[in-house]
């Protein structure tokens, strides 16, 4: 019997340009298989939201991390001030990334 | 200092010294806080037009505006202390115009440069409170680390498109700052810009209000180094407006400008002395990627290809810019194709796709490229070189605007 768990997860600041111009995806995630933030950023959210991967990852990700410029919230909480990719997903989380932005 | 208000003070800002429950200080003590303070802004645009507009006519003693950019026609949507009629007035001019006509008792100061390594020192060290309101992430680090160095609180604001963001940096000297949550600046093509990606003005401009909300927090010591919190406030206009409150981490220890346990930190010296660069640190997008014999001027591309073009010209226009800024102005010619320099990539060397496009495209074509100010043609050229192998291809330099401007002037610019 599978373990689910409800995630919100959102993309701010323009990023949603890289998620099919959608800013939420309400998600239902196995979490025997997806238990960390770690999880869900590589095996959910690379795999199943990133739109062509093949050009996209690389604003995502990089040094197997998320890329520097994004800020990543857990439950509008700094994820530095979580476990950050180690983080252990809960029920109905809500996973933030927004890109820095810059204009003015 | 001041110690007192005139009486035209008293009724100029009786309407928001009543309001209670800010501050035990006696409202006329509060009000002197903000008389006695001097703040600068480096920029003149899109969010100090509405910060400053409120922070003068709250009463600021001393307001210093940093800016060298000159008022253009595409800035007034957004830009709102300029006029048309100030259109090629200096903007930090065209700022003390706008604040001495709202509130003459403003001190304004003028700084007609671009913040460098060279001036940042000289100018912050004239005030107490740095208001962050440009559009690079060179500037922002060369601000953060300068505010550091001196002590200063930088209130930080940005935004593009429909979204912006604020926080507040280095507050009191204990808070974190800029470097503690940017570590390492983003990569060159992930920066987006208001020319480059848009912006809707009542968006940056409600940014720049709640720039100016929080100014006042910090110069009337609302916050104060006990309830004070490191956060970051996210603003969205659509399609549902909100605003959100991040909770961010508090300085890092490690951090190269405010860590405490940080080695080899940053210093005056290492900044004045260039030691530090900023443009290098940041990097920029490399457009330079075509020979000179692989370009074209566009007086070229007028005489030798579009003046007396024919029926029988085979030569292949395309034009990269984004199918949205395409619909707002082009040659209006069917000689044109507007394939996205983004597309253009994703085909991949796939003929079918490009013919697709262009059914008679093939590699002996003679193929001019342009785009927006020419940056993208260039790498538009190397893909229809590299990828497709059409050695004929040419680049117009300066692009479509550069057309406009020296070409024809009747097309519109945007």
């Amino acid at each position: 019997m599978t373990n689910n768990i409800k995630l919100l997860i959102e993309f701010l600041g323009g990023l949603d340009s890289i998620f099919d111009n959608k800013r939420t995806y309400s998600v239902e995630v196995d979490n025997d298989k997806i238990k960390t933030l770690k999880d869900l950023i590589f095996d959910y959210i690379v795999k199943e939201l990133l739109v062509k991967p093949e050009d996209n990852y690389s604003i995502y990700i990089q040094d197997e991390t998320i890329r520097p410029g994004i800020l990543t919230l857990i439950n509008d909480v700094d994820w530095e001030l979580e476990e950050e990719l180690d983080y252990v997903l809960q029920n109905r989380d809500v996973i933030s990334f927004t890109s820095t932005l810059h204009g003015g | 200092m001041s110690t007192s208000l005139t009486n035209e003070e008293v009724s100029r800002y009786g309407r928001q010294m009543i309001v209670q429950g800010l501050s035990s200080n006696h409202p006329i003590d509060q009000q002197l806080l903000l008389k006695n303070s001097k703040i600068v802004l480096i920029g003149a645009g899109g969010l100090s037009s509405p910060c400053l507009a409120y922070l003068a006519g709250a009463g600021v003693g001393t307001i210093g505006i940093i800016d060298d950019d000159v008022v253009e026609n595409s800035n007034l949507h957004r830009q709102i202390i300029h006029s048309t009629s100030k259109r090629g007035m200096l903007k930090c001019d065209s700022a003390k115009k706008f604040v001495n006509d709202l509130n003459p008792n403003v001190e304004v100061k003028t700084f007609p440069v671009r913040l460098t390594n060279y001036n940042a020192f000289e100018i912050f060290a004239q005030f107490d409170v740095i208001l962050d309101c440009t559009d690079t992430p060179i500037t922002r680090y060369l601000s953060s680390d300068v505010a550091v160095l001196l002590g200063k609180t930088l209130i930080s604001a940005s935004g593009v498109n429909t979204e912006g963001q604020l926080t507040v940096l280095n507050f009191e000297n204990i808070g974190p700052c800029y470097r503690c949550f940017h570590p390492k600046p983003p990569p060159p093509h992930a920066v987006s810009s208001c020319s480059a990606n848009g912006v809707i003005g009542a968006c940056i401009g409600l940014v720049g209000v709640m720039q100016a909300v929080e100014t006042l927090k910090v110069l009337q010591k609302i916050y104060n180094k006990d309830n004070f919190e490191p956060f970051m406030l996210q603003y969205s206009g659509f399609m549902d407006q909100s605003l959100r409150r991040f909770k961010m981490r508090g300085r890092r220890d490690d951090c190269i400008s405010c860590g405490k346990k940080a080695e080899n930190k940053i210093t005056k010296a290492m900044i004045e002395d260039g030691e530090i660069n900023y443009f290098e640190f940041c990097g920029s997008k490399d457009y330079n990627v075509v020979a000179d014999e692989e370009r074209i001027t566009v007086n070229e591309f007028e005489a030798k290809y579009w003046k007396n073009r024919n029926y029988n010209d085979k030569t292949i226009y395309i034009d990269v810019r984004p199918a949205h800024h395409y619909s707002i102005s082009n040659f209006n010619n069917e000689k044109f194709h507007n394939i996205p320099l983004a597309d253009l990539k994703s085909y991949k060397s796939d003929w079918n796709k490009l013919r697709a496009e262009i059914p008679d495209v093939d590699k002996s074509s003679e193929v001019v490229v342009f785009c927006r100010h020419g940056n993208e043609s260039r790498l538009a050229t190397r893909v229809l070189k590299d990828d497709f192998g059409i050695k004929n291809t040419k680049d117009v330099i300066g692009g479509f605007f550069k057309y406009i401007d020296d070409v024809d002037k009747s097309i519109p610019k945007y």
